[in-house]
């Protein structure tokens, strides 16, 4: 068998003439095949990427100084679009309102996944149990869980203030009261989307060599000095990259103050980019909707550069 | 597996060690309890209730007679298998033509060595640093009238399937995966009179089952959890996901058959989720520690 395998290339090259390579001009006619194929493969995606990323990117920016009116032909005017928005008294809440919800989100959905994966991690059984549990309302979908948690916040039939009743504490508006309103959402927000930060956790955890506890307990450190001499040492870069993600994530928080509380009251859970969307389909002003993005793109945008340069660096590191 | 975490196993083996940590171990089982599955349930019970019962405070624990009607009543009215449908359609399709033509762009920037390839992928790069929501307003406006040939993909699946595709991080994804197919494989397939097409197929593909498994995923929840990017495509009550026909039909329902509404809708990613847990957690553990 393996005689007449390693043979066969040489017979065919003894039967078949190999053909002299034409003089000239062939090795530029391959190239070229091989970059037809190449961009033949590459077609598809890059008219997407074109249409749909690079396109709307530039438009954006070009859009932001134009009076744009579907149908009729763009008018530049400068910035006013930006005046316009900046001058709209919606504007600051709007800001006031994403940046006090990245905040608490920051306060809440980071301290809690954080504690609750330090415990699971002590724990020896049902670990599976507890992975799968933690990440299901992450699979439910996020319309669901803002209108689960509509109910739940509802005056009438509510479970939450029910929960306070029968700890005999005092009832809160929760969505309803504006001052209440914005910390219900992230408590939604958390509660949606916390399995995928515990788990990352609970990985990260895993990686702390057993050695570091072994020899800080050694050393006399109890449960809390381990956790801040070798935990939260070990695990500061991951804690660093999901802060960034979720303040990229949460500064585009939308559904839950859309669904929930139709960004009242009093424009208390009006956000950037629910007052993009306000501008763009019930104003009809695509101007101020794609000024108000570029504000938005740039900030972020600040953020996600700081992001990828720290994990291209992790991964060179590694 | 090592076993040392922040206590360490002599502690735990101790009485009082013990007696913490099985105090400590009721407690999370119930607080996860409570706070995981509790909604679930209360969900799913809640559509069983009578529509009085469901207003009724304080609320009743288990509902004092089961009504299914709750959920038959969401099938009709709500125009459920409609809209499921339509969910299906637009993830479905968003997964197939993510799937081949990441793959095949991937493929051609990982092995085919394009001209300008470099420069593709820095674009395709940079397209992660922009955040998706804030570009909303103006891919609308691409996707209303597309440059050049003039056409609107509003309430049109396309609308949903295509901006789908450029997804820089499910394609870098695959890119990185088939980087590290080594030459020699793919050698000798060409050697084997094997073409590009064929190559990627039967070599590339069959050995990529894990990546592409996971990019699956990624694809068919981001579609079906969406809201705000079909909450704009479709504007036709008909054509719409199940998520934002959820949100339009929400005012004008009883309380009952919206919640037996939600819970139907949850179904599919949740049963997804449970099939195949292992993978999902596996990838989200494994991907992030690394980066």
């Amino acid at each position: 068998m393996t005689k007449t395998a390693a043979r066969r290339p040489v017979e065919a090259i003894a039967v078949r003439p190999v053909p002299a390579p034409p003089p000239g001009g062939g090795l530029g006619r391959r190239r070229l095949a091989d970059q037809a194929h190449a961009y033949a493969f590459l077609l598809g995606g890059l008219l997407c990427f074109a249409l749909f990323s690079w396109y709307p990117a530039i438009r954006a920016v070009v859009i932001a100084f134009q009076k744009y009116t579907p149908g009729s032909p763009p008018e530049w005017v400068g910035t006013a679009n930006f005046t316009r928005v900046l001058h709209d008294p919606e504007f600051t809440a709007a800001w006031r309102n994403t940046l006090t919800f990245t905040l608490l989100a920051l306060l809440i959905g980071f301290a809690v996944p954080f504690v609750m994966a330090l415990v699971l991690n002590e724990l020896r059984h049902a670990k599976a149990f507890f992975r799968v549990v933690v990440y299901l309302p992450v699979m439910i979908p996020p319309v669901v869980s803002a209108l689960l948690w509509k109910w739940f916040y509802d005056p009438g039939a509510g479970l939450a203030n029910e929960a306070l009743r029968f700890l005999h504490l005092p009832t809160s508006n929760w969505s309803n009261g504006a001052d209440t309103a914005l910390v219900s959402l992230v408590i939604v927000a958390t509660w949606a989307n916390m399995g995928g930060t515990v788990l990352i956790y609970l990985a990260a955890l895993q990686g702390i060599p057993g050695e570091l506890y072994e020899a800080a307990e050694l050393d006399g450190a109890n449960i809390l000095q381990r956790i801040r001499h070798v935990t939260i040492p070990q695990t500061r870069f991951i804690v660093l990259m999901l802060m960034l993600l979720q303040i990229i994530a949460t500064m585009q928080v939308f559904t839950e103050p859309f669904v929930i509380t139709g960004g009242g009251p009093e424009n208390a859970t009006v956000t950037v980019l629910y007052l993009i969307y306000k501008y763009a389909f019930l104003y009809n002003d695509f101007g101020g909707a794609c000024a108000l993005s570029v504000m938005l793109l740039v900030l972020l945008g600040a953020f996600s550069a700081v992001y990828l340069r720290l994990t291209r660096s992790a991964e060179e590191d590694s | 597996m090592s076993t040392r975490t922040l206590v360490s196993p002599l502690t735990l083996s101790r009485p009082r060690g013990k007696a913490a940590y099985w105090t400590v171990f009721t407690g999370v089982v119930l607080l996860f309890a409570l706070a995981f599955l509790f909604p679930v349930y209360w969900m799913v019970t809640g559509a069983m209730k009578s529509p009085d019962e469901a207003a009724r405070t304080p609320p009743s624990l288990v509902p004092q007679k089961w009504h299914l009607s709750g959920y038959t009543d969401a099938w009709d009215l709500m125009q459920l298998p409609a809209h499921l449908w339509n969910t299906v359609v637009q993830a479905t399709g968003a997964w197939l033509l993510q799937l081949v033509f990441c793959t095949a762009a991937a493929y051609a920037l990982s092995r085919l060595k394009p001209v300008f390839g470099k420069l593709v992928l820095g674009g395709i790069l940079a397209t992660l640093m922009v955040p998706a929501q804030a570009l909303v307003v103006p891919k609308y406006l691409t996707v209303a009238d597309l440059p050049l040939i003039h056409t609107s993909l509003l309430n049109d699946p396309l609308g949903i399937w295509l901006p789908a595709v450029a997804n820089a991080f499910n394609l870098y994804l695959l890119k990185r995966f088939f980087d590290q197919i080594p030459r020699d494989v793919l050698e000798a397939a060409e050697i084997d009179g094997a073409g590009r097409l064929r190559t990627l197929w039967s070599i590339v593909l069959p050995m990529s089952r894990p990546v592409l498994g996971v990019v699956s995923i990624f694809a068919l929840v981001a579609v079906w959890q969406d809201f705000l990017w079909p909450l704009m495509v479709f504007s036709d009550t008909d054509k719409q996901p199940i998520s934002v026909a959820l949100v339009q039909l929400s005012q004008n329902i009883q309380l009952t058959v919206l919640i037996a509404a939600m819970v139907i809708a949850s179904i599919p990613m949740v049963a997804m989720f449970l099939v195949f847990q292992r993978h999902i957690i596996a990838g989200i553990s494994a991907g992030s520690t690394k980066g």
